[in-house]
């Protein structure tokens, strides 16, 4: 399959014909989803739209965006104009916004084409898209184990070849976990970086809008795209961002990459140690400077991250009443009416998080759980900062596992949480980070490399992300 | 035994933004329901707020005019509880961190200084409106979102208000604040502004705070003053009869001036409060509070206290005319005309408030621009007209745009000043009365005030008091 760059060439260069390659793409897509049931409704009509109005910028001397003609799928947390948008919950049944997400309007102004929203974990709570209202998705590597969640059937759709591009949120992991499980690219922007506006929100002070794509160059175009300032998000940064895709192929040359060795301890799997191993040496062959660096409050990190989560997610969640929008059941008083719409709209994993989150905040409990992970959540940052002082990168696995099959760990949510052992960290701290394909196991299971950079430094993880892609070809 | 009442009053005032605090909604009062909306007032998933500075502005004004201390950083919070006209499920408003901490409201009751101190002043959204028709058959609750997001200040006083007199002085006070700064309109009816009291009892000496219970929705000072006598009676009574108090939340009746139980505690709340993650928290520089502070107009109490001392005004005048600030900015632009602080403060006690009373347009609108009734008492003063005939052209002004002097030509209305004119009146008035002309120069000089007020008479009040005079005491004396 071409990549990004060159289908967009062929697009502009009249190699390719817009309408031909839409009309077989959009065939297509049912035949994935028949598979793989990673998407929730392809949006046909906005597609052909777009591409005719793309058709006829081709015809004239207007400028062509970045994006041009490119198809992208969205998760379906985030917000399309007049398109449902379910996240995956039957309580947000019927729910249509009637406005875009910034990230919507800037992929429509750059020239992308917006084909369809991508099956998720419900409210994107959830490592394995097991947690969907709308069924579970696949892994088109092996149609027997999950993609990864919560963004899964987002990394499916690229895995599977349909989509050079993709785009999928990340709380704790949601776009690097499935990038890893299905053999794709992955980037959590650092927190600010990409405007929050119109992602329905899981946990406000982790959520962000990443990249998914087929290799690093894409995930790069696709970044500079997304990224930059929205007056619309108070948390967006202000500060502009350097370009991801200017400096690619710019090497690691003089780079000190750090491997911690928190992460390289008991219950990661040996052939991802051995992976990743490799990868250190792959990039120090290519002039970058390998040292080990001490993250001890790492072991926190899961806890701490899901005392946090789940409580913004308990507060974010209490707009589903069914009193404006969405499915309401039938009562007799206004609290059954409540719990009635709750009880039917909501799923096992959505339910039990909220209740942890109500628990961590109320206010007899708010000291010993929610005060308490909001200042191991200050000790994690401060201390990853300080590594990042001393290198410019941290080197990890992205997961302690490949793709484990379909309902291996649905039974034991525990198992299931400590699959984001690896990435939660930087959602805490706030650091981007991003997961790239670095081989597979014996199994032929895709193998994440995950690299964790300074605040802002999306382009010097895009740099050794490129090396690692060369060096795993 | 003797009780004393322990008040806090927690006071919600409307800023007069005109965004909402989170959005670009508009605040306008009275529109059609469900129309000044928008994704993120209506807690739309997605949808993001962003902070309003112009209410920071108005809140950090109130700060300073109280002489509060500005919280440099500020945490807005989410206030987690479920209602059906809170679209989020939370409200966003200040917890442990609000952005104005301490100051006072000050006012004066029967000649004493009084201060009450404040706790804390903080930053919210209001919530919005369920409506419940009446005459339908069927039970149903509509819902108007036009006043969520509308950006409130609260203000939080010590309990340190001990009866409710000093609660309805304290609220007056706190209104002309608000009013003075142009912050918020202070409309109690509309809800501009709006009180919830803290009431308990203790015996006079106990420190101890007695059980307390919470009075609302009061819609007047009026009714606040009310139904806090009502409930602070009711309290005595309860312990006079060895009973206890019961904690709970009352909703006062302006119908018939009783407190009624809302919910009792049972149903009280548990908030959840947590930093809103969408909101990065407030920070204020001191460059930002020296702007503010530049703006800060003069405030009603300190304004009352200019006027008492400088212009020798009695306090009772001083009130009146700081009323309100449009007053006030009235009294002082007349007195730019006319510096007679007391003769400009009677007219406008008088003559004018009782002109305004009633009408729409206010001070501001009045008819006759602080200017021209400048002007109109200028020659009062001087002695160029005299009071009756100014009241007369105070009448014509109502209904004449132009300036004092024109109406006074058109009208003829100015003094008769020449001798020549008033010489042969004067004389016909000698003549006519010739036994009080007897008794004057038999002595009784008090006369005189009888035959000046014949020749206002003839003269329609026209004739120069000065001039009448000076003739009248002449010709009487010149023909003995």
């Amino acid at each position: 399959m071409a990549t990004a760059l060159q289908l967009r060439q062929q697009f502009l260069d009249g190699e390719r014909n817009l309408g031909e390659y839409y009309h077989e793409l959009l065939n297509r897509c049912e035949d994935v989803n028949h598979r793989l049931n990673c998407l929730n409704v392809v949006t046909s009509e906005l597609a052909e739209a777009t591409v005719a109005q793309l058709h006829s910028k081709l015809t004239s001397g207007r400028p062509k965006g970045k994006l041009f003609g490119l198809p992208i799928i969205v998760k379906d947390n985030i917000c399309l104009k007049d398109h449902p948008t379910t996240c995956a919950s039957r309580i947000l049944n019927g729910f249509v916004p009637p406005y875009n997400a910034t990230v919507i309007d800037r992929l429509l102004a750059d020239d992308a084409v917006i084909i369809a929203k991508a099956n998720m974990d419900e409210f994107a709570m959830g490592s394995s898209n097991e947690n969907s209202a709308l069924g579970l998705a696949r892994n088109p590597r092996d149609l027997e184990r999950a993609p990864g969640g919560s963004s899964g059937g987002s990394a499916a759709a690229v895995a599977a070849g349909l989509v050079p591009l993709a785009l999928g949120s990340d709380t704790g992991g949601s776009v690097r976990q499935p990038a890893a499980f299905c053999g794709v690219v992955g980037l959590k922007p650092t927190y600010g970086a990409v405007s929050r506006y119109g992602l329905v929100a899981f946990a406000s002070s982790l959520d962000q809008i990443g990249p998914l794509a087929a290799d690093v160059h894409s995930a790069a175009l696709l970044f500079d795209v997304i990224a930059g300032h929205d007056s619309r998000d108070s948390t967006s940064a202000q500060q502009s961002l350097a370009g991801a895709e200017e400096n690619l192929k710019a090497g690691v040359r003089g780079l000190k990459i750090g491997l911690p060795r928190e992460y390289f301890a008991a219950g990661l799997d040996a052939e991802i140690a051995a992976a990743i191993t490799r990868v250190a040496d792959w990039l120090k062959r290519e002039g970058a400077e390998i040292r080990e660096v001490a993250l001890p409050h790492t072991k926190y990190a899961v806890a701490a991250y899901y005392v946090v989560a789940d409580a913004e997610a308990s507060s974010n969640l209490a707009r589903y009443d069914g009193v404006r929008y969405g499915q309401r059941a039938a009562a007799h008083d206004l609290l059954s009416m409540y719990t009635e719409t709750r009880h039917a709209g909501f799923g096992a994993e959505v339910k039990r998080r909220i209740m942890l989150g109500t628990y961590v905040l109320s206010s007899g409990y708010y000291d010993a759980y929610y005060a308490k992970a909001m200042k191991v959540r200050r000790v994690i940052m401060q201390e990853m900062l300080e590594a990042l002082n001393a290198v410019d990168l941290l080197l990890t696995p992205t997961t302690p596992t490949t793709a484990f099959k379909l309902g291996e760990k649905t039974e034991d949510p525990l198992a299931m949480y400590l699959s984001d052992i690896y990435t939660v960290s930087a959602n805490l701290a706030g650091l981007p980070a991003i997961s790239v394909p670095c081989g597979v196991d014996a199994a032929k299971l895709p193998i994440g490399a995950q690299l964790i950079g300074r605040p802002f430094d999306e382009p010097t993880l895009f740099r050794a992300a490129a090396v690692i892609e060369a060096s795993s070809r | 035994m003797n009780f004393e009442a322990v008040i806090g009053l927690e006071v919600h005032a409307q800023l007069l933004t005109k965004s909402k605090i989170f959005c670009g909604c508009s605040t306008t009062f009275g529109q059609r329901p469900n129309s000044a909306a928008c994704p993120v007032c209506l807690g739309l998933p997605g949808a993001l707020p962003v902070l309003n500075r112009e209410a920071v502005n108005m809140a950090v004004k109130m700060i300073l005019a109280v002489d509060g201390s500005v919280g440099m950083t500020s945490v807005f919070a989410r206030k987690n509880y479920f209602y059906p006209d809170l679209p989020k499920g939370y409200q966003i408003s200040q917890f442990d961190r609000p952005i104005g901490i301490g100051g006072r409201i000050a006012f004066e009751d029967n000649g004493v200084r009084k201060q009450i101190r404040l706790t804390r002043i903080h930053l919210e959204e209001d919530a919005g409106k369920s409506l419940h028709p009446e005459g339908h058959s069927e039970d149903f609750t509509r819902i108007d979102v036009n006043r969520c997001g509308v950006p409130l200040m609260e203000i939080v006083s010590e309990p340190e208000i001990r009866s409710p007199r000093e609660a309805y002085l304290y609220l007056h006070a706190l209104k002309q604040i608000v009013e003075h700064l142009g912050i918020c309109d202070g409309n109690m009816e509309e809800g501009s502004l709006r009180c919830d009291a803290n009431v308990s009892i203790r015996p006079v000496g106990e420190t101890k705070l007695g059980t307390k219970t919470e009075v609302k929705n009061l819609n007047s000072i009026r009714g606040v003053e009310k139904a806090l006598r009502y409930e602070i009676d009711r309290q005595i009574a309860i312990v006079s009869s060895g009973d206890r108090v019961e904690q709970q939340t009352l909703l006062y009746s302006d119908a018939d001036g009783r407190c009624y139980p809302m919910r009792s505690k049972e149903e009280s709340h548990d908030y959840r409060y947590l930093p809103d993650p969408d909101l990065v928290p407030l920070q204020l520089t001191p460059n930002w509070i020296a702007t503010v502070q530049r703006e800060l107009p003069e405030l009603p109490l300190n304004r009352q206290d200019r006027y008492v001392h400088d212009l020798a005004l009695p306090r009772y005048d001083a009130e009146v005319l700081t009323s309100s600030p449009g007053l006030a900015l009235y009294f002082e632009e007349t007195l730019a005309a006319c510096p007679d602080a007391k003769l400009v403060a009677n007219w406008i006690m008088t003559e004018v408030l009782a002109r305004v009373k009633g009408n729409a347009a206010g001070i501001a609108g009045f008819a006759v621009e602080p200017a021209r009734l400048g002007r109109l008492l200028e020659m009062i003063r001087s002695k160029a007209i005299t009071g009756k005939i100014g009241k007369e052209l105070f009448e014509c002004m109502l209904a004449d745009a132009r300036p004092v002097e024109a109406i006074v030509a058109e009208k003829g209305l100015a003094p008769i000043a020449d001798s020549s004119d008033l010489g042969g009146l004067i004389d016909k008035v000698i003549a006519d009365h010739p036994k009080e002309v007897a008794r004057y120069r038999a002595g009784q000089t008090k006369l005189l005030a009888f035959f000046v007020g014949q020749v206002m008479r003839a003269t329609g009040g026209r004739a120069d008091p000065a001039v009448t005079n000076e003739l009248l005491r002449s010709k009487l004396a010149q023909s003995e």
